[in-house]
């Protein structure tokens, strides 16, 4: 358990990410701990689907990597945090790379973008040479 | 070339056969049962019986080759061992290291038994390790070949299940896709919907998500591509099935739908196929 001012945060889960059948699981996980966090169903639809893309995108650029899971809480409010971790390549321009559209895979370049605006917290730090770790995060009042 | 004789072999195995065992399976079990894949009495079993088809092979050849007829049972027994466990889910390592732990209990047997013939206990001794080799690496062979087999049934079987394009209507196709859609399967669901085009000359085709839990922008490209070579092909898509949290979250995604036909049920998208069609379904008040 970790306190950084008011949040609590608590691990929940470790999925490795080195397959698609690893990705379909970790939506699996995602979406147990939203329905037990109260989210809404279309807050659940939202928050899994920002994990399909960013596990992709860990498994498709960084090589493989690994995702860890964690519930918060903070007064009123009760979230889910899902941290990223890959040691590939990294991102030369962020910016670039959350661009709608840009894509160096032939995919509609839309998850980067697309996990940002589905959730309320967005984190990208990326080093050349040295990997990628992303985390996203959805609160719930409640 | 003049191999050593196993005779040496032969008379450890004969005598110190329990305490090969023991020792053997001591170095063996601890992987074994901390997977809980088998039980003590099981493994004794099974290593009882490879010392028996071992010792045979020995005594019809005392040449130390793994490729000779004579060892062909020892092979056979592997071969039957590895496929077993293959479908139990050991890795080719665990595998491999039934045959490969023989090594450590039979060379110290074999320091023994040859402590006044230096030359004689490295001869033996190495072509035992060859020996021993050649066998276990057989059964990574038989294990992969397993593993492949196992695989390649239960994607068949997959595929299978996920191919299901219905005729609904003269020209009226529909692909209703259920589960995950990642990775190899998409591709062939796609693929056969194309071809049924083909096949029926259809000129709409319904692809009805409703049992697709998550819709990504992978998912998303795949149906896309569907629509616009299915559109090369002279055939309208229409998807349905979008139930409203999937319709915000494709939103929020940024994929553009603007270019096609989407509706909330199957049902809907029907009567706009039937319109465009030109047929229509009469309902019992419009015959009335
Ligand atoms: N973990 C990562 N490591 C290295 N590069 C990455 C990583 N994640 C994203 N990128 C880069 O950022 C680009 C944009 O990513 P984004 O997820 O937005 O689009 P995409 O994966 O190319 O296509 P889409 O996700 O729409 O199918 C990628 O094409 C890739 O070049
Ligand atoms: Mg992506």
């Amino acid at each position: 358990m970790m306190h950084v001012g008011d949040v609590t945060e608590t691990l929940a889960a470790e999925v490795g990410l080195r397959s698609d059948e690893e990705i379909v699981r970790l939506r699996q996980i995602v979406r147990d701990h939203a329905i037990a966090q109260g989210f809404s169903l279309v807050d659940q639809t939202k928050f899994v689907t920002a994990a399909s893309e960013l596990a992709r995108n860990t498994l498709q650029y960084g090589g493989g990597g690994d995702a860890r899971l964690s519930k918060l809480t903070n007064g009123v409010r009760v979230g889910l945090r899902l941290r990223f971790v890959d040691r590939g390549p990294g991102i030369a321009d962020i910016e670039r790379a959350l661009r709608d559209g840009f894509t160096s895979g032939g995919g509609l370049g839309l998850g980067l973008g697309g996990a940002r605006r589905l959730c309320d917290e967005f984190e990208i730090q990326s080093e050349p040479g040295k990997g990628t770790v992303v985390s996203i995060t959805k609160w719930k009042l409640r | 070339m003049d191999t050593p004789k196993g005779a040496a072999l032969i008379e450890i195995l004969s005598r110190h056969r329990d305490a090969l065992l023991t020792e053997w399976l001591d170095q063996h079990l601890s992987i074994a049962l901390r997977r809980g894949l088998t039980t003590e009495a099981e493994m004794r079993e099974q290593f009882r019986s490879f010392l028996n088809v071992f010792t045979d092979a020995l005594q019809r050849s005392d040449i130390l080759d793994a490729n000779r007829p004579e060892w062909e049972p020892v092979r056979a027994f592997l071969a039957e061992m590895s496929a077993h466990r293959a479908r139990q889910g050991y890795t080719p390592v665990e595998t491999a290291t039934f045959v490969f732990s023989l090594k450590q209990p039979l060379y110290v047997r074999l320091r023994t038994e040859l402590d006044d013939d230096p030359a004689a206990l490295s001869e033996v001794s190495w072509n035992v390790n060859l020996l021993l080799d050649s066998l276990g690496l057989f059964t990574t062979e038989v294990f992969q070949r397993s593993r492949e087999s196992i695989i390649a049934r239960q994607q068949e079987e997959l595929l299978e299940l996920s191919t299901p394009v219905v005729q609904l209507w003269e020209g009226i196709l529909a692909l209703p896709l259920i589960g995950t859609l990642d990775s190899a399967r998409t591709q062939v669901v796609m693929e056969s919907l194309l071809q049924k085009i083909v096949e029926t000359g259809a000129g709409i085709a319904i692809i009805d998500i409703t049992g697709v839990p998550t819709v990504d922008t992978l998912v998303a490209q795949h149906l896309l591509k569907t629509v616009a070579a299915a559109r090369l092909m002279g055939a309208d898509c229409i998807i349905s099935g979008i139930r409203p949290q999937i319709a915000q979250t494709i939103v929020h995604l940024g994929v553009d739908l603007t270019n096609v036909t989407t509706k909330s049920t199957l049902a809907d998208a029907f009567t706009v196929a039937l319109q465009r069609t030109g047929s229509s379904v009469l309902t019992p008040s419009a015959t009335a």
